[in-house]
């Protein structure tokens, strides 16, 4: 394709798309204001479910299938990271090298941080439901979290922690358990992911039905997958060595 | 309230602004780290306190440090290659 039809195909799809822009952003209601026709519909759904936390009552229950995508896509893009990065041929793997330049108060904060960010994250995964939060939100803050050990100056240490294979799994596992939790509302209420546990009461760790169930699904999901993404960059970056570039000192 | 709107729609401008005008990518890991935080600010003011959860912990956390680590993969690549040409 040459340069001008390129650019002519590319100012006629711009075109059509501020075109729908235009006519979306006249027919939107106008922002701010007291009525809103979608939060009509899902509070009395979040609350007769039982689920304090409408969002997480919009995400794991009522378009619960939405969420089963992305979390697809999240297992994508782990499988892509993992074919783009493998060790290439020419390439082998090698001890890290031990690197002492991190400063004493870093190590200190990290160190600190560490133990407060994975409860942190733990608190956000399980209590989805009821405060904001959920899976997504805890898994990303679990998976951050543990890089501490690498920012406070460890990477044999952070490698210990996180064997890369369990942690394939885990990611796999993760996706797997939302998709049965789903299967097995197909199965006894004749729906993918109807909430088919009890829904409890108010404010309880223990309500909301599927919900909190879904959203430790996603969180050990999402957790690994970081995880595993991370670390495949940093081994990537770290231990692997081209041949012939091994007496180089790494950064 | 509508000021503090109107404020933190100022500050995600300018970081966002500021993320434009750097250059270096390693440096634009940071200034995109610092939007992220500005995003988060806004959703929170926002009243989505679930979306400025992961606006935060993903875009000031996970994707700066990806941006970093893929910054730093393909330099080591480049590097390789010039000194393959040299040789």
């Amino acid at each position: 394709m040459s340069r001008r039809v390129r650019l002519v195909v590319f100012l006629v799809g711009a075109g059509a798309v501020a075109a729908l822009f235009a006519v979306a952003f006249l027919a939107m209601p106008p922002f701010g204001r007291t009525q809103h026709l979608y939060r009509d519909l899902a509070v009395p759904a979040a609350v007769q479910h039982v689920t304090a936390n409408v969002v997480s009552s919009v995400n794991f229950d009522q378009r619960g299938v939405d969420t089963f995508g992305e979390e697809t896509i999240l297992i994508a893009s782990v499988a892509g990271a993992a074919a783009l990065l493998r060790p290439a041929k020419e390439e082998t793997e090698r001890r890290p090298p031990d690197t002492g330049r991190t400063l004493e108060a870093t190590r200190l904060v990290g160190y600190l941080m560490l133990p407060v960010t994975l409860i942190i994250g733990v608190d956000v995964v399980l209590h989805g439901h009821l405060t904001p939060g959920g899976g997504f939100q805890g898994g990303v803050v679990l998976a951050t979290g543990l890089h501490l050990l690498y920012v406070a100056g460890s990477y044999p240490a952070l490698d210990r922690l996180r064997p890369l294979e369990v942690f394939n799994i885990l990611d796999g596992l993760g996706a797997a358990a939302f998709a049965a939790i789903g299967i097995a509302g197909l199965a006894f209420a004749g729906s993918f992911l109807t909430n088919i546990m009890g829904f409890g009461s108010f404010g309880q760790l223990l309500s909301a039905g599927t919900v909190p169930v879904l959203n430790v699904a996603v969180g050990l999901e999402v957790y690994a997958g970081i995880v595993a993404i991370l670390a495949k960059f940093l081994r990537q970056d770290i231990t692997v060595v081209s041949h012939g570039d091994a007496q180089e000192d790494s950064e | 309230m509508t000021v503090l709107v109107a404020l933190s729609l100022t500050l995600v401008a300018i970081a966002g602004g500021a993320v434009v005008l750097t250059e270096n990518p390693e440096r634009q890991a940071v200034t995109y780290s610092l939007l992220g935080l500005a995003l988060g600010v806004l959703f929170l003011v926002l009243q989505a306190p679930d979306v400025a959860l992961s606006q935060v912990a993903v875009g000031a956390a996970v994707m700066p440090m990806m941006i970093l680590l893929a910054v730093r993969t393909m330099r080591k690549d480049q590097r390789q290659r010039r000194d393959e040409e040299d040789s």
